[in-house]
This record gives C-alpha cells, structure tokens and sequence, in this order.
C-alpha cells in the first residue's frame, strides 16, 4: 500500500513531523514501513509557463520553437514534445534547474537556436512511466487552465509529497485504505480523524425504478448495492485527483474510473461502474457461472467460466467476474452518459478462486480477498455518487437498489487490566488502557478493572482477547516493555545422547581431515537411484518424489548423501580445486511404500568422499593420492571412537568400483560400504579417483554405549610376537586376522598387519602377511610358555583355515 | 712424602690443562690415576710410615687422587661439550622452510553458527529438540492455526509429496510435536535446529532448501516481558554486548501478539547507514506468544498456559555477520567458500 503524506493530511493533522519520524512510528507500532519516496525531492525551479506561441524549428522538421511566459520573464524554449501547442500551460524548467537525476538544466543552442529551458513531461519530473496517463505518455504534462503562469508546479503536481510503502501483513487489511490508514495514524500521534463530508445531490427519480438486484449466491455476496448516475461527461478528472492517484500507483484514465479508483483507495472498498445503456437490462442477478459459460473481459480476454465463479449478470449474461473484472460488453467509454455503480460485498473465498483461476490479482481483488469493511460498502458508493456528481456532471437518482444480508454488527471482546498485564509482564492502570482503546478508536463500556469493547468492523483481525492484548501493547508501545527473565523453575537445558553423539562424529571426521558439506536433499530422479547402499536400496524400492516439482534438478528425495555430495566435488574440480575430502551427517528418507501414503523413515546416515591428492609438501616430494585405505583408516578411527568393530567384506555394489568396494558390517548387520566410485560414473560426474562410504548412524548409534567401563591400565608389561605367513593371493587378511583372534586365547590384546609383501623370493600366486600380536595379563608377568602355546596354537589354525604356512 | 702428592696434583693438573683430547685426557687419567701410577704407589708405601703419619698422608693422598679426577672429568665434559656444539652446527635446518601440512577439515558455516544458537540456549535452559523432514499436513499447518483454506499455506509455497504430506516449511511441527508429548501438562523449553523447504527458484537471496532454529518455551504465567528479556540475551551474547534490540508488532498466524526483532546496526548504532539501509536497525528474527489455538490444539489450557515462540534463519544471520552476498554459497560446498569460516 502506497500512502501518500499530502493525501493522508487530509484525515489527520500530522503536524510537522517529518516523514522519516512518521515512518518509524508507524514501523514501531505495527504497519512496516518499507520505503519512503520523496517524489521530486531534487526538482526545483520548475514554474507554470504560459505559451505564448508555437512555430516549427526554422532547422528542423520535429522541433517548436516556442516563447513561453513564465511570469516574470519570457522564454525562448525549443521542444521536441508532440502536443505542446500554442495557448498551453506547462511545466518549464529554467535554466539552473535541477531534475531527478541530478540532471541541470541549462541554456544550449539546438540546431542553431537558443533554447532557454526546458518545457517537461512528468517523467522528467521524476513520475514513475508506468502512473503517467497512457495519453501524455510520449509527451509534455499540460495543466488545466486555473493554474498561476509563473508558479512553482510542485504544489500542482504534488511534487511535495512524500510517500510511505507499507509492508501490510496480511492480519491488516484494514490499512489497505487511506481512511484505515488515517486511524492508524490518528491512534499512533493522538490524534483525531476527519472522515470525508459526504453529501449527495439527488434527484427525485429514484433508482429502484430502473433496476432491481436479486442475489442466488447469497453466501459469496451477502450485500450488493446499485446506484444510477446520469447525465454523465466522461473526461479528465481533476489535477488533485490525477495526482494522488499516480503517488498511489494508480494510472488515471477518465474521471468515471479514476473515481471508483480514488474511493476504492479512499475507503478500501471496490467499486465497479457499468455503461448502464450497455447493460442492456432492468435487473442485476448475481450468481454462480453456469458451466460452459464465458465472459470477455474489459482487457478483450474471452474467459471460461466454471460453476465456482461468481459473476454479475444483467439476467442473461454476464457483465462481469465479481470482484474481479468487468465485462467488455458494459464497459465505460468516452461516451457513456448513465452510469451504473455497483458496491458489493464479495466472500473473499470466492474472490480468490476467481482470482487465480484467471490470473487477474487486481487492487480489486485483493481486498475483496481479505476481507473488506462491512460497514463501508454502502458508504463508498455514495462517496462515489457524490464525486461523480461533483467532477463528472452526474445527477445521481435517489436510493440504491439492494440485496442486503450482510452481517454489520460489532464483535465484543472483554478484557481486564491484570490479565493485560499478567501476559504482557507490565504494571498498566485502567486509565492506561481506557485512553489506548480511546486512541484506537474503540469504544467500551469499563467497569473496575473490566472493558468490554466493540470492535469496529474494520478491524477484521481482532476477535478473541489476545488480538486485544496485542493492540494495547503495541499502542502502549513494545519498547515500553520491561526485560524480564521467565519466573518458571529454571530446569537445565541439554543435548540428548543422539545429538551428543552427532557433534562427537562430526568433530571427528574433522579432526581427520574431512571438511563439511551440506547438500540438497532434493536431488533429480536419476541421480537419486545412485550410490545407494545396499541395505537401503533393499527397503527403499522407488524413491519418494514431489507430487509438483518446480524442476527436475530438485523433484525427488535422496536415499543416499552421495550424488549430490559427487556433484559438490565435480563442481569444485571444474574450478581448479581437485584435492578435495568431505563428510556429511544428514537423513535420508526411505520410503517402503511404492505410493507414498505415509510418512517416510529418516535415516540419519554419515556419508564421505575424497578425491585428488590428500597429502601435499613440495619441497620434501611427499605426495599422497587419496585411496581406498586412507578412507578405510578414517572410517576405522569412527568405530574405534565409538567402540564398535567392524569387519568389511569385498563386495559389489551398484555405481561402485567391482574389486574396490567393501560392505561393513557391525554385529552381523549390514550398516553401510566403502570404496571406490565405479571409473564410468566418475567420468559422469568428471572426477578422477573417488573413495566414498556410507554408514548408518542410527544403528551405530543404537548400539553405542554411551557410558564406557573402565579398563584397568595394565600393571604388567606387554609381550610383543611377529608372525609372517606366506598365503595364497586369494585369501583375505581380514579372515587369517579372525582366525588369529578365535585361536590364539584370551591373552592376546591385539593383532594387526603390519606388512604385506608380494614379489621376488615368494613363489608366484602367494603373498606374504606380516602380524603384530600384542599379548598381556591384567594380573602377573606373562611367561615364554604361554605366549609359545598361543603362537603355536595360531600357526596350527592358520594353516588348517587358509593354507598359511610360516615364512622361512 | 706430602711434598711429592702436591706436586703430583700439580703435575697431573699441568697435564689436564695441556689436554687437546679425550685420548690425552685418557692418557693422564692412567697415568696419574692407574694401578701402577704414582698416586697407588705413594699408598703402597704407607706401610712404611708411622702410625702418626699414615692416616695424614692416606687422607691426603685420596684428595689429590680426588682432586685429579675431578680435574679430568671437568675437562672431559668440557671436551664433549665441544664436540656436541660441533655436531650439532652442522646439523643446522632452514627454519623458514614450510611444514609438513597436516590435514584437517572443519564444519560448514551454517554448523557453526547453529551450533553457537543451541549452546547459548542451553545455557538458558532449552533442550535442543529434533523431527522429521517430511511432515504431514497437519503438523505443519493445521497444529499451527493454519487451516486447510489459509492463505498463507498456498499448494504453490510448500513442496507437497501427497495431499497429506509435504516438506516442512518451518521447524514449528517439532514445537507441536513435543507439545503433543507433553499431553498439557508439564513445561516445554525447546530449541528445534533443522532443514527446511520452500517452493523458491533459487537466486541470491532465495533457497528452496534452507535451514531455520526455532524455539518454544510454554509454562505457567508466560509473559512477553520473557520473550524480549530471553530474546535480548541471546542477542547481546550471540551478536556483542552493545547491540540492542527492539520489536516490532507484526503478524503470524501462530502467535498472538507476534513480534519481529530488530538488532541494532553495528556499523552505525543505530544512527543509519548503507548496512542497515538507513534505519539504524537489522531485522533478526520473527516470535511472538504462542496463539491460543495453537495451545489448546496440542493439549493446553491456554487459560492456564501461556507461552512465547521465536524463529531465526541461520543463513540470514550468517550473511549479516559475514557480509555473505548469495545464499548459495551455502550448498555448493564450494571449498574456497566453506575454508573461510571452518574454525570451530
């Protein structure tokens, strides 16, 4: 809503505030202001000019040379305007003039002619193209002849004013009109508002007599009134009215439309002003549209209408979209002489299917959707009548001719001065609240510490005692409200174990190097059937996409982090930036359902990739490329923190490098994989070597114990045995490491490879793996014999299990 | 006999001082100290001494035995000294050169600052509290006092899966969701960090997936004195101890009275300037006391119960801290992007 200062000074004495101070009041209080305009702040020595003759350039075609008065001199202007014309009053800008863009305006010789100003169209004089009057759009503004030669147009073209853009939520449609707007203002400085003397000249003839309204939809237009105007001279409307129209962004085109147009904003109601000659009839009959039925609207669109709109009919067809659009075939025009002038009441519910179904969201039309005063429409359209009357040359018939079912009545909310300030945490008295509802504008009936107050039908929004409670505190002012810490037990805030847990991960795999990402978990429907682990891709059968995607790129939900974690590197690879190692810790949404109905299990999963050089340092030659084992050691390092072991069998999996990939497994549950991305999708997605894995969270988190026990600090010392095995290439040293722990008794602590090795002095298809066994006992020395019945023990089972003999 | 100790140690002192080695050292140590050396030879001869002299001259003789050692080792330790600093000079490095990088990674922006949110309401005793992406109609709107013919929640804003179903716009659905849970009767003090979705064409300032942190905090006699006190703490804790804050009436369909929140500008304190585009102020976040509605919808009686919520955008707060210019940085994982601000 564009309100104009000059326009609102009209319904409230605004003093001498300045715009800026009016404009963070009425911020503070409750309406945003978004944006203040000083339509031609930059514009002086701009004059009324009278001129006195027009003759052609003597050196060009397109250009006058004119000798304008500008009271107290005489000018010689050359202008290039179409419809400058001798006898005109205009807008000069002399020499030493400045227009909006700074632009100065100085004596110049054209086409060897002196040119002493500048004669300006309202553009030039900082109106916004798209208000100008579509017939002065390519030319010179031309004032009405009232005007004094030699003043200073501001005042005329209300150049002076300020406007203020307010950012309406959509509670306040109330200040979608210069009188709701006034209250506004009126409670926020105090002061009173002037509400337009509204008296119509009538004549006998009455307006029943010509028309009569019936109603079939009775709950989408509960009021509608129709006034008659005749004798009627459709032309320009006044200057004042052009201009307020323009600051509100409002186009005026002729005095009938600027009318319904100036009161629509006026008081926030629509109105709709039919060629009565063209109707065609005697009735108006509102009703739903028939099926098949259509309408051309005054914008020459032929409209299919469904039974949902509601249109205004003469009896046989429609004239008009209710609350949306009139019909072409009732159109005002130059030469329209009575004219029929509807103020209705339209269900915003309907307005709004009617709305979007067309396209058409006008001034009109929102309002209507949000509901407009009950208690204005009747109020309006003689407001109407009466500018009608006054700048048309109407005479207007007496009496409307109605449908009225229209609810007017008061809401009544009650509410006391010590729930006001038990909820708000204030000490207001009862004549603190007696003078907010005064400034409002509401009147009450107190008793004590009671008010019962009738809320004035403008003021949709309020309806139950905190819509009140939020009145007084904003009147009352949120700055006024104290700092005040809640008076309940103050319990301790936390994280729960999960969350715990999620941070200690994330932290993690920081600390080991990978930096995080934070995806899109919308993805495409292809990439969503990528690098899915196994154990999800079992359950989650097709995955879940939006009903009404705005693209493919984000139409369906992930059931894996990794394609768009892959598309993150790929876009960082495109840019030069190739050594690159991520995680991310986020859900996944796995619906087992092959038609959605409910809501999809979310599957916290972490997820990893790295790519490119891992370890660089020029100067000494050390180069590391990432691999498959360095994102094995960091996934290894996550179960050791989280104190879980897991094996990890050599698996295929979709998208996944066939003899790189390994699925995990913890207590004999899958719980994600690790490997590389298979060469072909790597080229998809133009990334050299990727390693990537995929864990569940929730399971590992499930079964973490989140108070670890105490292992006593061995007292005695460790012993430390080697073990080199010579095995064929095929065997895994995953399973001779199982069996070495099954064999060698509870001594052993630990086991782990400490070198493989292949080649010369082995024989061919063999390799040899090296362990480290660490042995110790909580409670004495260990002795040889003991550690020697273990190594023992392990030599004769790897030997039976994989074939392992002792390298010599 | 104490003649010839003394100009034994002499003597033997002499030598230590002309030693230019151990070998030399080696040398008078043997010498003077040996089993055939002179010293042991004096002490052998003792028999012949009176039983006066013995214990004079066999005390004397242990001091200059004593006092030569001590010389030896003095210059011993002299000698291996010197020839550590030796070693150790052509041991010398380039300190200048770089080090060996170690690796290491760090949390996306958006982490560190939802972070920083839940830890300082933590501290005021909230409990961080999460719920599902994918929520259903009624947790989403209806609980919320958006019913199905709402404006507000036009099928054109959500990403909707089935009539039923859709991603949730905001974080509210995890406030009437613990409510829920809490079946009216005991306090809820909740933060709720987590994704949310909206039906936006991604640009600068616009993100079909972002990310919101919520908080509810409902008990008995509520006031909105509690909101602005908590509210103007989280501000001058997250943001520095001179900003102030203001609110500023303004409209959801879940809160009534509904409140935005200003900060003050910290380029100009309020007194206006480019960053705050003139106002001296920053908008922060949106709250407001919890709608009556909402309350009895999730089991409390509002004449009991009274209650504030507030909403915050992590992305917006980071652009404002940052200065950041596109709100897609913050999902391209660009790693020159993500590298400015991975200290956690």
């Amino acid at each position: 809503m564009l309100v104009s200062l000059n326009w609102l000074k009209k319904y409230v004495d605004l003093g001498d505030i300045t715009p800026e101070a009016l404009a963070d009041k009425i911020s503070k209080t409750g309406i945003e202001v978004e944006s203040i305009m000083h339509i031609a702040e930059q514009s002086t020595n701009v004059v009324v000019g009278y001129v006195d003759s027009c003759e052609q350039h003597p050196n060009a075609d397109k250009l006058n040379l004119c000798q304008v008065d500008v009271g107290n001199e005489q000018l010689q202007i050359i202008c290039g305007a179409p419809n400058i014309a001798q006898g005109q009053k205009v807008a000069v800008a002399k020499p030493g003039a400045v227009l909006p863009g700074n632009f100065k305006i100085k004596k110049a010789k054209l086409r060897g002619v002196e040119s002493q100003g500048m004669i300006c169209s309202l553009q030039e004089l900082g109106v916004e193209e798209a208000y100008v009057p579509k017939d002065i759009a390519d030319g010179i503004f031309v004032f009405p002849n009232d005007v004094e030669v030699g003043a200073d147009v501001a005042s005329y073209l209300n150049l002076d004013d300020a406007i203020l853009e307010l950012g309406l939520t959509p509670n306040r449609s109330d200040a979608l009109s210069m009188l709701g707007v006034a209250y506004e203002v009126a409670a926020i400085l105090d002061e009173p508002v002037q509400l337009p003397d509204v008296t119509v000249p009538t004549i006998e003839e009455e307006v029943t007599k010509h028309i009569s309204v019936s109603v079939e939809a009775l709950e989408a237009n509960p009021y509608y009134g129709a006034f008659l105007i005749k004798d009627i001279q459709v032309g320009p409307s006044p200057l004042w009215m052009r201009n307020y129209l323009m600051a509100a962004g409002i186009r005026p085109i002729n005095n009938v439309v600027d009318i319904t147009n100036y009161v629509l904003l006026e008081y926030g109601q629509p109105l709709h002003a039919f060629d009565f000659d063209k109707f065609n009839s005697n009735q108006v009959v509102v009703r739903q549209a028939n099926e098949k039925e259509t309408i051309v609207t005054l914008d020459d669109q032929t409209r299919n209408l469904k039974p949902e709109h509601l249109v205004i009919t003469n009896g046989k067809e429609a004239t008009a979209l209710a609350g949306v659009m009139g019909g072409a075939n009732s159109e005002v025009t130059e030469s329209t002489t009575t004219v029929l002038l509807e103020a209705a009441y339209f269900d915003g519910k309907t307005v709004r299917i009617v709305a979007k179904d067309h396209q058409l969201r006008s001034e009109s039309s929102t309002r209507f959707e949000k509901g407009v005063d009950p208690n204005r429409v009747e109020k309006a359209g003689l407001r109407a009548c009466q500018l009608l009357a006054e700048y048309a040359n109407g005479t207007v018939l007496s009496g409307i001719a109605t449908f009225d079912q229209l609810d007017k009545s008061e809401k009544q909310v009650t509410i006391t001065t010590s729930r006001i300030n038990d909820r708000l945490g204030t000490t207001i008295t009862d004549h603190d609240i007696s003078i907010i509802l005064e400034r409002l504008g509401f009147t009450f009936e107190q008793s004590g510490e009671t008010f019962v107050v009738n809320i004035p039908t403008r003021r949709q929004d309020i309806s139950i005692f905190e819509d009140m409670l939020e009145e007084v505190a904003r009147i009352y002012g949120y700055d006024n409200l104290p700092y005040t810490l809640p008076k309940g037990g103050q319990q301790a805030g936390r994280l729960s174990p999960v969350q715990k847990l999620k941070r200690q991960v994330k932290q993690y795999f920081e600390g080991a190097g990978l930096m995080e990402a934070i995806t899109y978990s919308l993805t495409t429907k292809e990439r969503a059937k990528l690098l899915v682990s196994p154990e999800i891709k079992e359950k989650a059968v097709t995955p879940v996409r939006l009903s009404m995607p705005m693209s493919e790129e984000h139409s369906t939900l992930r059931i894996s982090i990794l394609p768009e974690m892959l598309a993150s590197l790929s876009y960082n690879v495109a840019r030069k930036q190739q050594n690159l190692g991520y995680y991310e810790v986020g859900s996944v949404f796995v619906s087992e359902e092959t038609e959605v109905t409910k809501q999809p299990d979310e599957k916290l999963r972490a997820s990893g990739a790295i790519t490119g050089k891992w370890v660089t340092h020029a100067w000494q030659q050390e180069v590391k490329e990432a691999d498959f084992f360095l994102l094995k050691g960091i996934v290894e390092g996550l179960f050791e923190r989280l104190e879980l072991t897991a094996t990890y069998k050599q698996a295929v999996i979709d998208d996944m490098h066939p003899g790189r990939t390994a699925q995990i497994i913890v207590n004999n549950v899958p719980v994600g994989f690790i490997g590389q991305v298979h060469p072909r999708l790597q080229k998809a997605f133009d990334l050299k070597d990727t390693y990537v894995f995929d864990l569940d969270l929730d399971y590992l988190f499930a079964i973490h114990s989140d108070e670890p026990s105490f292992t006593k600090i061995p007292r005695y010392p460790t012993v430390s045995r080697d073990i080199a095995l010579v095995v064929s290439e095929q065997v895994a040293a995953g399973a001779v490491e199982e069996t070495i722990k099954a064999e060698a008794g509870e001594l052993l602590h630990d086991v782990h490879v400490f070198d493989l090795y292949q080649g010369e002095n082995l024989p061919e298809g063999k390799k040899s793996l090296a362990f480290n066994l660490l042995y110790s006992n909580p409670d004495r020395t260990l002795t040889d014999e003991e550690v020697e019945a273990s190594y023992q023990a392990i030599l004769a089972a790897v030997k039976s299990n994989h074939d392992a003999e002792l390298r010599g | 006999m104490k003649e010839r100790l003394h100009s034994l140690q002499q003597e033997a002192e002499q030598k230590v001082a002309e030693a230019k080695n151990l070998a030399d050292l080696q040398q008078v140590r043997v010498s003077y100290l040996g089993k055939k050396g002179p010293i042991t030879e004096v002490l052998r001869g003792m028999g012949k001494l009176s039983k006066e002299e013995r214990p004079v001259i066999g005390e004397l003789a242990n001091k200059v035995r004593e006092a030569i050692a001590t010389a030896i080792d003095e210059k011993k330790e002299a000698f291996e000294a010197a020839e550590l600093d030796k070693k150790l000079q052509t041991e010398q490095i380039d300190v200048t050169l770089p080090g060996r990088p170690v690796q290491v990674g760090g949390p996306h922006l958006l982490t560190n600052i939802v972070t920083e949110i839940e830890d300082l309401f933590i501290g005021m005793g909230f409990e961080v509290r999460e719920g599902p992406e994918v929520e259903t109609d009624y947790y989403n709107f209806e609980a919320l006092n958006l019913p199905k013919d709402h404006p507000a929640r036009d099928m054109q804003d959500s990403f909707y899966i089935t009539e039923e179903l859709l991603l949730r716009t905001h974080t509210s659905p995890v406030q009437a969701r613990t409510m829920n849970e809490f079946k009216g009767n005991k306090p809820v003090k909740m933060i709720c960090p987590g994704k949310v979705y909206r039906r936006d064409t991604d640009d600068a300032t616009h993100s079909h997936q972002f990310t919101q942190v919520e908080g509810l905090y409902v008990d008995k006699d509520v006031r909105m004195s509690d909101l602005k006190g908590v509210l103007n703490q989280f501000a001058k804790q997250f943001f520095g101890e001179e900003r102030e804050i203001r609110l500023r009436p303004s409209f959801f369909p879940f809160t009534e009275p509904s409140v935005e929140m200003d900060i003050s500008c910290k380029v100009c304190h309020g007194d206006g300037c480019s960053v705050c585009k003139k106002t001296g102020w920053i908008e922060i976040l949106g709250g407001g006391m919890v709608h009556p509605d909402v309350l009895q919808m999730a089991g409390y009686d509002p004449k009991v119960y009274s209650g504030f919520a507030f909403g915050m955008g992590p992305e917006r707060i980071a652009m404002l801290k940052y200065g950041i210019d596109d709100i897609r940085h913050f999902y391209t994982n660009d790693i020159r992007f993500l590298k400015q601000y991975d200290q956690a």
